[in-house]
């Protein structure tokens, strides 16, 4: 057996210790590369930063109905799909609706930090709505940040309105910067009164996002674009995309996969064009990382989510029950500080803790292991704290000599819905090992007999030992116990031939 | 001569703030064209412009009462297919 105790251990780190990887040790190191103006605003944003996700929470406001152009994907009858999930019905709010929901939310959830308008169309084809919302918001609930999303037809347009409202943070959906690959993901658009078709339609469309993004730069405002992975049509094409945004000033690129089925009466999902995978949607991420810091943790959440990413409260705040509501917005809004500085000092902590974390790989140089992706059931706060029946998503982590990194997330369906049922539903447990593709072991709190049979002979090691503890560390630990064990040897022959 | 929204409709409200005669008002259940306010967008624009912002196809007769978007125009999926995924659905 060997020892490696890792986190804190006081080895001199050597000169540059295994830290090629620009995420090497701590997962929130997506952002060390950015200006620190940047990763000001960024560091308490569960959107934009790993880190934060575990802590802080989001809400959205479904203010704006009207869109300007059609997606593939979509089917208005939902929510615009760019940023929801397909097949999604949000309550339409007015202005004045969503104020009051917004405040009432930020008095009982004190981790909020993010407001965000996203739809349920596009919140620039709504405008007035749209910036009616946020100024008023900006006055009353001035700690909240703001940010909007938008398919960027309008954005030119509109760039200057979103500077004054003092919003932050702007996503634009960007597929495609060449027309005719366009033309297979937006049949027409609209535009200067007229309804534009196909190749035509796209260059337009492109032409106004590209603007639009190099504007909020210029004018300072944060820039994340968003891409939808459409196996066949843009999958290739996205590096490039990748590539261009960068340049540009996007400060990060987040890759979404299609979500395509026939119930949600789209064209895509009519005409059978599949999704990516999840090891496809990993291998495109990890393609356009040297281009760009990818956005791992993203949930593709719904236009009237509330809460911590991975979580919707949203039904706790329906109309009836706000207007029920007594809140006095002064003392919610310094609890809110209190919670959030509690926050930082624990975030400063691990940080902290972080920088004494060694690489493997520094203490063993003459031993590379391969590394293992491993799931992790978890309902916040950075621990191994879910029921593996529970866990409607894992966040899956990839271990290696140098690091524990996060590399995503896989939605699953519950497997255990309660009742007789549970333990039984055959194919929910299947669905959810094909979700965990390509991992080798999953951590959660607790597990049942039956799945975790079904894991082991997957070839996934379920593990309830590490509840409670950090996910990281765990993962670590269970990654040495599986190089002491023997299970990892494959590879020992790669040695560090080139090793000072 | 006016245009008539029918219960296609989805209420997604992209039309209403384009109308050059404020003629589209919200109703339950769906939004409603004031036929004697309507002007078919004539000597405003080219293209009436609710039928043209328009995603829902079949949500908009022409004053003939033809869909102005019929199916297949706007999201570019063969009728026939429609029909035969919806069977398929159905019969599930
Ligand atoms: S921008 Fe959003 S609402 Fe508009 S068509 Fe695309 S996915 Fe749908
Ligand atoms: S055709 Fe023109 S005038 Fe008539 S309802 Fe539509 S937008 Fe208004
Ligand atoms: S644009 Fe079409 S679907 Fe939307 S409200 Fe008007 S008629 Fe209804």
């Amino acid at each position: 057996m060997m020892e490696l105790p890792v986190i804190g251990q006081s080895v001199a780190a050597p000169a540059k210790g295994g830290c090629a990887s620009s995420s090497c040790g701590s997962s929130d190191d997506q952002l060390s590369h950015l200006p620190e103006s940047i990763r000001e605003k960024v560091h308490n944003h569960p959107c934009y930063s790993e880190e934060a996700h575990h802590y802080y929470a989001r809400m959205h406001v479904a203010v704006a109905p009207a869109c300007n152009i059609q997606c593939h994907y979509c089917n208005r009858k939902y929510d615009c799909a760019n940023e929801s999930r397909p097949g999604v019905v949000s309550e339409l709010l007015t202005p004045d609706q969503a104020i009051k929901k917004t405040l009432a939310v930020a008095a009982t959830i004190p981790q909020m930090t993010v407001l965000g308008i996203a739809g349920p169309g596009d919140p620039l084809a709504s405008p007035e709505r749209t910036f009616k919302t946020f100024e008023e918001l900006s006055r009353t609930a001035p700690d909240i940040k703001l940010c909007v999303s938008t398919n960027g037809l309008m954005l030119p347009e509109y760039v200057d309105e979103i500077a004054k409202h003092n919003i932050d943070h702007v996503t634009i959906t960007i597929n495609c910067v060449d027309p005719e690959v366009g033309a297979k993901i937006y049949p027409w658009i609209f535009w200067k009164n007229k309804r534009i078709k196909g190749i035509k339609g796209a260059a337009i469309l492109i032409e106004q996002q590209q603007k639009g993004l190099e504007m909020l730069v210029a004018r300072g405002i944060l820039v994340k674009v968003n891409s939808v992975m459409i196996p066949g049509v843009n999958d290739e094409h996205l590096k490039e995309v990748s590539k261009i945004v960068k340049s540009k000033g996007a400060f990060l690129h987040n890759v979404m996969p299609l979500i395509a089925e026939a119930e949600h009466g789209t064209f895509y999902g009519i005409m059978g064009q599949r999704g990516p995978t999840s090891a496809e949607l990993r291998g495109l991420q990890d393609a356009c990382e040297g281009d760009m810091n990818m956005m791992r943790h993203c949930r593709q959440c719904r236009a009237d989510a509330v809460g911590l990413l991975g979580e919707d409260r949203g039904d706790e705040f329906s109309l009836d029950k706000i207007e029920a509501m007594n809140i006095d917005y002064a003392s919610a809004m310094e609890y809110r500080a209190q919670v959030h500085a509690e926050i930082e000092a624990k975030l400063q902590a691990k940080q902290e803790q972080k920088a004494q974390f060694v690489p493997l790989s520094s203490l063993h140089p003459q031993r590379k292991y391969r590394s293992v992706l491993m799931a992790v059931a978890t309902q916040g706060s950075g621990v191994i704290n879910q029921h593996f029946g529970h866990a409607k998503e894992f966040l899956i982590y990839e271990a290696s000599s140098d690091d524990v990194r996060f590399v995503g997330h896989s939605k699953t369906e519950l497997y255990c819905s309660g009742g007789d049922s549970c333990g039984d539903e055959e194919t929910t447990l299947q669905k959810i090992i094909r979700a965990l593709e390509g991992c080798e072991v999953v951590l959660c709190s607790k597990i049942g007999y039956e799945p975790w049979g079904a894991l082991e002979a997957a070839g996934i090691q379920p593990n309830g030992e590490h509840a409670m503890e950090p996910i990281e560390e765990a993962v670590m630990a269970v990654y040495q116990e599986m190089i002491a064990a023997g299970k990892l040897d494959e590879t020992e022959d790669v040695a560090y031939a080139h090793a000072s | 001569m006016a245009l008539q929204i029918i219960s296609a409709c989805v209420n997604c409200w992209a039309c209403a703030p384009l109308c050059p005669s404020q003629a589209i008002y919200e109703a339950s259940p769906h939004f409603l064209i004031d036929p004697k306010k309507c002007t078919e967008c004539d000597g405003d624009f080219t293209e009436t412009q609710c039928a043209s912002i328009c995603p829902i196809e079949g949500a908009i007769l022409n004053s003939q009462g033809m869909e102005v978007n019929p199916a297949g125009s706007l999201t570019g999926i063969p009728p026939e297919k429609w029909q035969s995924v919806m069977a398929e659905i159905r019969a599930r």
